[in-house]
C-alpha cells in the first residue's frame, strides 16, 4: 500500500481524491452562497447554523485542510518529479493535442491557493487591510432575537470594491480552468472511465466547472452591478462608518483619559 | 570439399519427427546449465529460440544489432502465418500444407523439413494464442482465418495488416520472461562480425558494440544465427535498411556453405520506385489480391491516359487471362513475372513506365466502399501517405520488388550447417521453400524453427560435446577472428576514398537488378560477374568513411554491410548462372516454355512459364569458400530425393 | 524544393550538443523525411563532414526505431505516422526546419538524433508477457476471447515501442507505453492470471527509469503514430488501483507495492 505515496500512480490517486474532497467542498460552499439572491435572513441563519456547530465546522475545517495540504504537497512533488524528467527541453516547442489548462494546472493551483489565502482573510478572518473598506467583525444584525454576524452585508459590502470583484474573478477563471481539467482527470486518475464513458465524463466535467464558473462569479457579478442588494449595500456602509467612527470616537476618549 | 549429409531420420515422412525426438539424446537437467548458447538475431527465429532454449535450462546470450530485440525486420510483416488448423473445415491438412509449401517451392526444398514444418504449424498458433498474440476473431470468439498468397485454403491467421509485429511482441515478450529471470542475456547494439571456429567446429563469436565501437570475443558450445534475409544485397527491397548479410557471410568464409544464394523472391504488389534517392520499397500486402484486380492497356498508347479514360474492352486483366483457376491470386513468382512481362511489351503504367494497376473498382461496386475501407483501410491510408494518390477512386500503381531471399545458408535436418556447432534459423537458412516462398509461411517457418525444431535438435549436437568444456577466449582462434575484423574496420577507415557507401550500394543493388533480378541470362549474370568485380576493387579504393571507428558511425556500420554485399552478391551471379534451368522465382530466359512444349499444347502452362530441369538440376547447391575471392568457389550437392511428394510441373492455369 | 535544416548535432552521451544549420541540396517532394535526411548525409559526407546520425530501420512506420522532433512535434506534422512515413510535400520550398532528438531524462542521447530507449525494454522484463512455456499452450480455439476484447487489445498491442508518447509529454511519461503494454494482455483471458503482478511490476520499473507522471493532457495520442487512445491509461489506473487494494496477502511485508 505505501505504493499510494511512493508511485507515480499512487501519487495521482492522492491527487484525485482529495481534488475531489475540495470539489465537493466547492460545490457545498457555492450552494450555501448562493443563498445570498435570497432575503439577507437566509444566509445569515445558514452562516449562524453552521457556526452554532462547532464539531461539524471544524471536523469540515480540518478535513478540508488536510485535503488541501496534501493536493499541494502531493502537486509539489509531482511538478518537480515531472520538471526533473526533461532536463534540456525543446527549442521548437509548440504544444500540440492537449489543453492549455491541462498543461498549467500547477499555474492555476497556484493562483487558486493564493486566492484562498486571499479569501480567508477576505471573509473568514475579516482582516480590515484586505477589503479596502474597514473592519468586518463590526457588521452585525438580529435574527431571531439574536445578535449574529452580518453575513449578507459583508457580502454585499464587500463587493462594492472594484479591485476585489476583479480578484474574485481572476480566481474563479483559474479555478474554472483547473477544473475543467481536474473532474475528468480525476476519474481517468482514479481509473474510473474507460473508451465509452471518457467523452461523457470530459463534457460532464466541464459542464460541472462551467456551472461553478457562473455560480461564483454571479454573486460578485450581481452585487457589484446592483441587481441585488444595492440599498443594503448604502445601509451597511452607514452602518460600517457609524461603527467605525464609534470605535474611533472610543479610542479618541481612550487617549483623551 | 564439405560434406552435405541431410540427416533425414528414416521411416514414413509423417513419423520421421515424432521417431526423431524419440531417437534424440537428451542432456539431463543438471548439465544443461553448464552449455553456453549463443544466439543471434531476436526475430522471429532468435527471440522464439533463446526464450525456448533459456526455459530448458540452457545458458543463453542474445545478440542483435538493433537497440532492442523487439525491432527485428519479423516486425514488418503485414499479411499473416499459416498453419494447417483447417478451423474453416474447408479441405486443409497437414498434408495440404506440406505439398502446397512443396509445390509452391517449384520443388526444390528438402521434403522431410517442409513436413515437420506443416505438423508444427499446429502447434504455434497454440504458443502465440497462449502468449497473447491478438489474433483476428470471430463474433464467436473464435480465431478467424483468411486465404492468402497462392492457397485454396483458408489456412492463414492475422492479426490486422500487423501480424508479424504481433507474433515478434509475443517472441520478445516470452524472451522478456527470460530476461527479467537472468536466464538470457541480452546485448544489444552487438552486432556480429565475424564467427570463430576451433577445431572445426563453431565456438563463438566476434562482435562491435555499435554505440562505442569496442570488439569484444565470446564464446560458446553451440552458436544459433538468426540474422534473417539478404536481401538488401539489391540496395532497393522491402526489407529494412539495416537488415545485412554480415553474419552468414562471415559464417560462409569460416567454412559454412551457402545454399542456393540466386533464389530471391520478388513480390508483385509493392509501391514503384519515385526517383534514385529512393531508400526502401514498400510492399502492399498481397491480401490487396484478393478484391483488385490486375491490369495494363491493351495498348502502349493508352500507358499515358488516365486509368479511368481506358474503356474496359481496351483492359488487359492479364494474370486472369493467363492463369485462369488462380487469377489475381498467381503465386508471387508468376504474378512478378508476368508484370515485367507486360512493362517489357511497353505497357507499363506510371510515369517510369514500370507500373501495373491493382484495381478496386469491382470490389467497391460489389461490396461498397465502407466495406473495402473496412478490409484495406491501412493499406490504402499508406499508399496514400506514400503517393499522394487515393486508391477508392483511381486504381493503386504497383511493381515487384525484392522481398525475400529463400537461399541461405546450408542447414540439416537438425538446423546445422555443415560446420558442427552452427545452427542456423529462420529466413538465413535455406530450408523449407525451395525456390519460391508461399505468402504467410515465412514466419511459419520462423517460429516453428525457434520455438519447436532447435531446442530438440540441438541437444543431438550438445550431447556429442563435454559439459564446461568449450575454449576459452584467449584460444588463438579468437585471437585471429578479432583482428581479421579489425583489419577490415582498419581498411575501411584507412580508405579516404572520394564515394560514399550508400553511393556503392546504390550502384551495386542496380547491378543485381538489372543482371540477376526477375528475368536472368548467361550473358547477362557473366557481365553482372565482371561488372561486381571492377565494383569491389573500386570500392576498396574509393570508399570514403568519415567519423571515428571507436564511436558511434552508421557510415562505418553500412560499409562493413556492403563490403559483404559486394562479396555475395557475386556468389548469387555464379549460382543463378550455373542453374542452367528455371524454377520458382528463378528465371533464366533461356528455360522457359515455348509453344513446341507438350505442356504448353495441353494448356497445362503458359509460354513463357518457369521450366525445370529436374533430371539435372534437381539438388541443393552449397557454395564452398575456397579460402579466397579471388579463386571460384566450391560447388557441393545435395541432391533432392521426393518420396511423397510426386516432382510434376507447377501449373496455376488449372 | 529546397530547405534550411537546423539540427541537433551531439558527438557522444558525454558531451553537450548545439543545433547547426545546414542548407539542403535540391530536393523532391515526393521523398519521404528520411530520405531527405539521406540526401543531406550524402551532401555532407561528399563535403567532408561527418553525417547526421539518426535512427531508423523499416522505413514504413512499424519497426518504431525512427525518432525525430520536427518543428517541435515528435514525427512530425502529420497525425497518425511515424517520422519515416513523414513526406516532403508537408513542407514548403525555403521553410526552415527544426529536427531534434527526443528530450527526456530516461532516454540519454547516444549521438545527434540518436537516444537510448532501453529503458522501455527493462520495463518490459520486469512483467511485460505472459508466463508460457513453449509447448505448454493449450489449443487456440480451446478459450474463447470476445472480437470485441480481442479488437480493444490489439489497439493496445499496436504500439511500435518508438517513444513518441514520452517525447510529447510535458512531463515526460511513460504512461502510454506502459498502459498500453499492460492493457493489451490485461483485455486477453490469458493475462489474467499476472495481471495484477505485472502492473505493479512494471509501473515499479517505469518510475525508476526516471520517467514523469500523467497529467493527462492527451499529448501522448496527438502524436501516437498508431493514434493509441489515453483511454488505456486510465485502464492501467484502474487495474494499479485494483492491485495496491488487494495486495498480496502471501508477499513479505513491505515488498507489495
Ligand atoms: C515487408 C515484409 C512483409 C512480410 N510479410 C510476411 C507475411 O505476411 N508472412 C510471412 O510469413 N512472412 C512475411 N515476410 C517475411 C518474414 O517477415 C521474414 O522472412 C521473417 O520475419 C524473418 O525472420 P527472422 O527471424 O529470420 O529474421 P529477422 O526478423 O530479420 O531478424 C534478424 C535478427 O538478426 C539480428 N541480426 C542480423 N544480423 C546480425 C548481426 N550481424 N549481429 C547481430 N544481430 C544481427 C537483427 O538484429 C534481428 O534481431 C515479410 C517480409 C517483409 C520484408
Ligand atoms: C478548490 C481547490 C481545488 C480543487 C477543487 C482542485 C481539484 C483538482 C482536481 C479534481 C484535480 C485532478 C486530479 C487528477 O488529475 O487526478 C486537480 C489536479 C491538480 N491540482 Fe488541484 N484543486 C484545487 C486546488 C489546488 C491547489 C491549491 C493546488 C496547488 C498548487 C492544486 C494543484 C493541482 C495540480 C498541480 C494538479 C495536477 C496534478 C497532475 O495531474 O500532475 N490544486 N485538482
Ligand atoms: S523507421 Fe521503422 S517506424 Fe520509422
Amino acid at each position: 500500500m505505501s505504493g499510494i505515496f511512493k508511485s507515480s500512480l499512487g501519487k495521482k490517486y492522492l491527487m484525485a481524491g482529495t481534488g475531489v474532497v475540495l470539489l465537493s467542498f466547492v460545490v457545498g460552499h457555492l450552494i450555501g452562497n448562493l443563498q445570498v439572491f435570497g432575503p439577507p435572513e437566509l444566509i445569515n441563519r445558514y452562516a449562524y447554523f453552521l457556526h452554532s456547530k462547532p464539531a461539524l465546522l471544524w471536523s469540515a475545517r480540518i478535513g478540508l485542510l488536510a485535503a488541501l495540504v496534501i493536493h499541494v504537497s502531493t502537486a509539489a512533488r509531482l511538478t518537480m518529479e515531472n520538471r526533473a524528467a526533461r532536463p534540456i527541453g525543446y527549442a521548437g516547442g509548440v504544444a500540440f493535442g492537449s489543453t492549455w489548462q491541462s498543461r498549467h494546472m500547477f499555474l492555476s493551483g497556484a493562483v487558486i491557493l493564493a486566492f484562498v489565502a486571499y479569501h480567508l482573510a477576505h471573509f473568514t478572518w475579516r482582516l480590515p487591510a484586505v477589503n479596502g473598506l474597514g473592519d468586518f467583525t463590526k457588521l452585525q444584525t438580529v435574527l431571531d432575537g439574536k445578535t449574529v454576524p452580518d453575513v449578507y452585508g459583508m457580502m454585499i459590502l464587500g463587493f462594492q470594491v472594484w479591485w476585489v470583484v476583479l480578484l474574485y474573478l481572476i480566481a474563479q477563471v483559474l479555478l474554472l480552468a483547473h477544473l475543467s481539467h481536474g473532474i475528468a482527470s480525476a476519474f481517468f486518475s482514479l481509473g474510473l472511465r474507460n473508451h465509452v464513458w471518457a467523452p461523457h465524463l470530459q463534457r460532464a466535467g466541464l459542464a460541472l466547472s462551467v456551472a461553478l464558473f457562473l455560480g461564483f462569479v454571479s454573486i460578485p457579478a450581481a452585487i457589484f452591478t446592483r441587481v441585488i442588494g444595492a440599498d443594503y449595500a448604502e445601509k451597511t456602509r452607514m452602518e460600517l462608518r457609524a461603527a467605525t467612527q464609534f470605535e474611533a470616537a472610543l479610542v479618541r476618549g481612550k487617549e483623551a483619559r | 570439399m564439405a560434406v552435405l549429409n541431410s540427416n533425414i531420420p528414416p521411416g514414413p515422412l509423417a513419423e520421421k519427427w515424432e521417431q526423431y525426438k524419440f531417437n534424440t539424446k537428451l542432456i539431463n537437467p543438471a548439465n544443461k546449465r553448464k552449455y553456453k548458447v549463443i544466439v543471434v538475431g531476436a526475430g522471429l527465429a532468435g527471440a522464439s529460440a533463446a526464450a525456448t532454449l533459456a526455459e530448458l535450462g540452457y545458458e543463453v546470450h542474445n545478440f542483435v544489432f538493433h537497440d532492442s530485440p523487439r525491432r527485428a525486420h519479423s516486425v514488418a510483416a503485414q499479411g499473416g502465418i499459416n498453419a494447417a488448423k483447417n478451423y474453416p473445415n474447408d479441405g486443409d491438412s497437414v498434408y495440404r500444407l506440406f505439398y502446397d509449401t512443396i509445390k509452391g517451392g517449384d520443388f526444390r526444398s528438402r521434403e522431410a523439413n517442409v513436413y515437420r514444418l506443416a505438423e508444427v504449424s499446429l502447434n504455434i498458433i497454440d504458443q502465440c494464442v497462449a502468449q497473447g498474440v491478438p489474433f483476428a476473431r470471430e463474433y464467436g470468439g473464435f480465431l478467424d482465418n483468411r486465404s492468402f498468397g497462392g492457397a485454396q485454403v483458408s489456412r492463414t491467421f492475422y492479426a490486422r495488416g500487423q501480424t508479424g509485429q504481433q507474433l515478434l511482441i509475443g517472441a520478445y515478450s516470452a524472451l522478456n520472461k527470460m530476461i527479467g529471470a537472468h536466464a538470457v542475456k541480452s546485448y544489444t547494439h552487438a552486432e556480429m562480425l565475424d564467427l570463430v571456429v576451433v577445431n572445426g567446429h563453431a565456438k563463438g563469436i566476434i562482435v562491435r558494440h555499435l554505440e562505442t565501437g569496442a570488439i569484444t570475443r565470446h564464446n560458446a558450445d553451440a552458436i544459433v544465427l538468426a540474422t534473417g534475409g539478404y536481401g538488401n544485397v539489391y540496395n532497393l527491397s522491402t526489407l529494412a535498411r539495416n537488415s545485412n548479410a554480415t553474419a552468414i557471410w562471415r559464417a560462409y568464409k569460416r567454412g559454412a556453405c551457402f545454399a542456393n544464394p540466386c533464389y530471391t523472391q520478388i513480390h508483385p504488389t509493392c509501391i514503384p520506385v519515385s526517383g534514385d534517392y529512393q531508400s526502401k520499397l514498400t510492399l502492399m500486402s498481397e491480401s490487396l489480391r484478393n478484391d483488385g484486380r490486375v491490369w495494363v492497356p491493351k495498348k502502349k498508347e493508352d500507358c499515358k491516359k488516365r486509368p479511368r479514360d481506358i474503356p474496359e474492352a481496351d483492359r488487359d486483366y492479364y494474370l486472369e487471362r493467363m492463369y485462369a483457376a488462380f487469377g489475381n491470386l498467381a503465386p508471387r513468382d508468376v504474378s512478378s513475372r508476368a508484370a515485367k512481362q507486360v512493362c517489357d511489351e511497353g505497357r507499363g503504367i506510371g510515369p517510369s513506365g514500370l507500373g501495373v494497376y491493382l484495381d478496386f473498382a469491382d470490389a467497391i461496386q460489389r461490396l461498397g466502399e465502407g466495406k473495402v475501407r473496412e478490409r484495406y483501410g491501412n493499406l490504402f491510408a499508406m499508399y496514400h501517405e506514400i503517393t499522394n494518390e487515393d486508391a477508392y477512386h483511381t486504381p493503386m500503381r504497383i511493381y515487384p520488388a525484392v522481398h525475400y531471399t529463400m537461399g541461405g545458408l546450408w542447414v540439416d535436418y537438425n538446423l546445422m550447417s555443415n560446420l558442427p556447432g552452427l545452427f542456423v534459423l529462420g529466413e538465413a537458412n535455406f530450408s523449407d521453400h525451395g525456390a519460391n516462398r508461399l505468402g504467410a509461411s515465412a514466419l511459419m517457418q520462423g517460429l516453428a524453427d525457434g520455438y519447436f525444431v532447435i531446442p530438440a535438435t540441438i541437444s543431438a549436437y550438445l550431447a556429442s560435446q563435454n559439459p564446461g568444456q568449450r575454449p576459452p577466449v584467449e584460444h588463438d582462434a579468437f585471437r585471429a577472428a578479432e583482428a581479421d575484423v579489425q583489419a577490415i574496420i582498419t581498411k575501411l577507415m584507412n580508405s579516404k576514398g572520394k564515394h560514399t557507401p550508400t553511393s556503392f550500394h546504390r550502384r551495386l543493388g542496380k547491378i543485381m537488378w538489372d543482371h540477376c533480378g526477375m528475368a536472368r541470362t548467361k550473358a547477362g549474370l557473366e557481365a553482372g560477374i565482371k561488372h561486381i568485380i571492377a565494383l569491389r576493387d573500386e570500392y576498396w579504393r574509393e570508399v570514403n568513411v568519415l567519423g571515428a571507428a571507436n564511436d558511434w558511425n552508421q557510415a562505418l556500420e553500412l560499409a562493413n554491410r556492403v563490403a559483404d554485399y559486394l562479396e555475395l552478391g557475386e556468389l548469387m551471379c555464379r549460382d543463378a548462372l550455373h542453374r542452367e534451368e528455371s524454377c520458382g522465382a528463378h528465371f533464366r530466359e533461356e528455360y522457359q516454355y515455348t509453344t513446341a512444349d507438350p505442356e504448353v499444347q495441353n494448356g497445362l502452362v503458359n509460354v513463357g512459364d518457369v521450366k525445370r530441369r529436374d533430371d539435372v538440376f534437381a539438388y541443393v547447391a552449397g557454395w564452398e569458400y575456397p579460402g579466397t575471392t579471388e579463386k571460384a568457389p566450391v560447388l557441393n550437392k545435395e541432391p533432392l530425393v521426393y518420396e511423397a511428394a510426386h516432382m510434376s510441373t507447377r501449373s496455376y492455369k488449372v | 524544393m529546397k530547405i534550411k535544416l537546423k539540427v541537433w548535432r551531439q558527438k557522444n552521451r558525454d558531451t553537450p550538443g548545439q543545433f547547426k544549420t545546414y542548407d539542403s541540396p535540391e530536393l523532391n517532394e515526393h521523398m519521404s523525411f528520411l530520405e531527405m535526411l539521406d540526401v543531406i548525409n550524402e551532401d555532407l559526407a561528399n563535403k567532408g563532414e561527418e553525417p547526421i546520425a539518426f535512427d531508423h530501420d523499416c522505413r514504413e512506420g512499424i519497426c518504431g526505431t525512427c525518432s525525430c522532433v520536427i518543428n517541435g512535434k515528435p514525427h512530425g506534422p502529420n497525425r497518425g505516422v511515424a517520422t519515416c512515413q513523414t513526406y516532403m510535400r508537408s513542407f514548403k520550398d525555403g521553410d526552415t526546419i527544426v529536427v531534434e532528438p527526443w528530450r527526456a531524462k530516461a532516454f540519454p542521447i547516444i549521438k545527434d538524433l540518436v537516444v537510448d530507449r532501453t529503458a522501455f525494454d527493462r520495463i518490459q522484463h520486469a512483467g511485460g508477457y505472459i508466463s508460457v512455456r513453449t509447448g505448454a499452450a493449450p489449443d487456440a480455439n480451446a478459450i474463447l476471447v470476445p472480437k470485441k476484447d480481442a479488437d480493444l487489445a490489439m489497439d493496445a498491442a499496436q504500439c511500435i515501442g518508438c517513444g513518441a508518447c514520452v517525447a510529447a509529454c510535458k512531463n515526460a511519461s511513460a504512461m502510454l507505453f506502459v498502459a498500453a503494454k499492460v492493457s493489451h494482455l490485461g483485455l486477453l483471458p490469458q493475462g489474467q492470471p499476472e495481471r495484477e503482478k505485472r502492473v505493479l511490476a512494471m509501473v515499479k520499473q517505469m518510475d525508476e527509469e526516471g520517467f514523469g507522471a500523467c497529467t493527462a493532457t492527451g499529448s501522448c495520442q496527438a502524436v501516437c503514430p498508431k493514434e493509441i487512445s489515453i483511454a488505456f491509461i486510465a485502464r492501467m489506473n484502474h487495474d494499479y488501483g485494483k492491485a495496491l487494494l488487494k495486495g498480496d496477502p502471501h508477499a513479505a511485508p513491505g515488498q507489495a507495492g
